[in-house]
């Protein structure tokens, strides 16, 4: 199907590549179906969450392992459930980025992760009950500080 | 809203399936157990509200080439 968007003009969307978001994703509640798309750089950590009921609607996302080597996180029963998720090889996680006017300030969203199972096309954001994240994490000081702990490893800086 | 009063350890049932109980109350605080089917989603109201914002702040990303975000 055709989708005209934001960010890419008119594209055409696989459909089989639909993910059901039965929820949708706070603050767009009534916008169920969306896709994952890239800038033509599958090697970014970055993709696109492209909404396909309305074309204007695309978040930026992140893959958050790569930005944040220890991120750790227990995926809530209400998403191994809700998603039918049998193994984790089959999901994927998102974080959502916010990105302000000075590109160095973009921050990504660790409490609130999207969760995508690839097996059976099926997505939600969930919150984790956990406060070791935040839902505003600055991702270029996250990178600084890993290069920095790379660099140094003896010199392994306490969060 | 429909409002009822509780006492502590009393619960209000919900669709056969929700039990919320009164776990404690201590001056104003007050301490709810909660017993839902996995699938049911539960938040903090004041989580939940930042979350939405923050959604909406990220839909308003300009047109970036992501490609550029981390030079």
């Amino acid at each position: 199907m055709l989708l005209k968007t934001k960010h890419f003009g008119e594209i055409n969307i696989d459909e089989t590549k639909i993910i059901d978001f039965k929820d949708g994703i706070p603050g767009f509640e009534n916008l169920k179906r969306y896709v994952v798309l890239y800038d033509g750089d599958e090697t970014s950590p970055f993709r696109w969450l492209q909404n396909v009921d309305d074309g204007q609607l695309a978040f930026a996302v992140v893959n958050p392992f790569l930005i944040l080597k220890d991120y750790d996180i227990e995926i809530p029963g209400e998403a191994v459930e809700g998603l039918d998720i049998e193994k984790i090889e089959d999901v994927m996680v998102l974080s959502i980025v916010v990105v302000p006017e000075d590109i160095s300030k973009m921050t990504m969203n660790l409490k609130a992760p999207v969760i995508i199972n690839t097996k059976n096309n099926k997505g939600m954001q969930v919150v984790l009950d956990t406060d070791r994240y935040s839902v505003r994490h600055y991702i270029v000081e996250e990178l600084r500080r890993q290069e920095v702990n790379a660099g140094a490893c003896s010199d392994k800086k306490e969060k | 809203m429909l409002v009822l009063t509780r006492k502590k350890n009393e619960s209000i049932i919900i669709n056969d399936n929700i039990e919320i109980t009164i776990v404690d109350v201590q001056g104003e605080q007050v301490r709810i157990g909660i017993n839902a089917p996995k699938s049911v989603s539960i938040y903090r109201k004041e989580i939940f509200l930042e979350i939405q914002a923050e959604n909406k702040k990220a839909a308003e990303v300009k047109n970036v080439d992501l490609k550029d975000l981390l030079k």
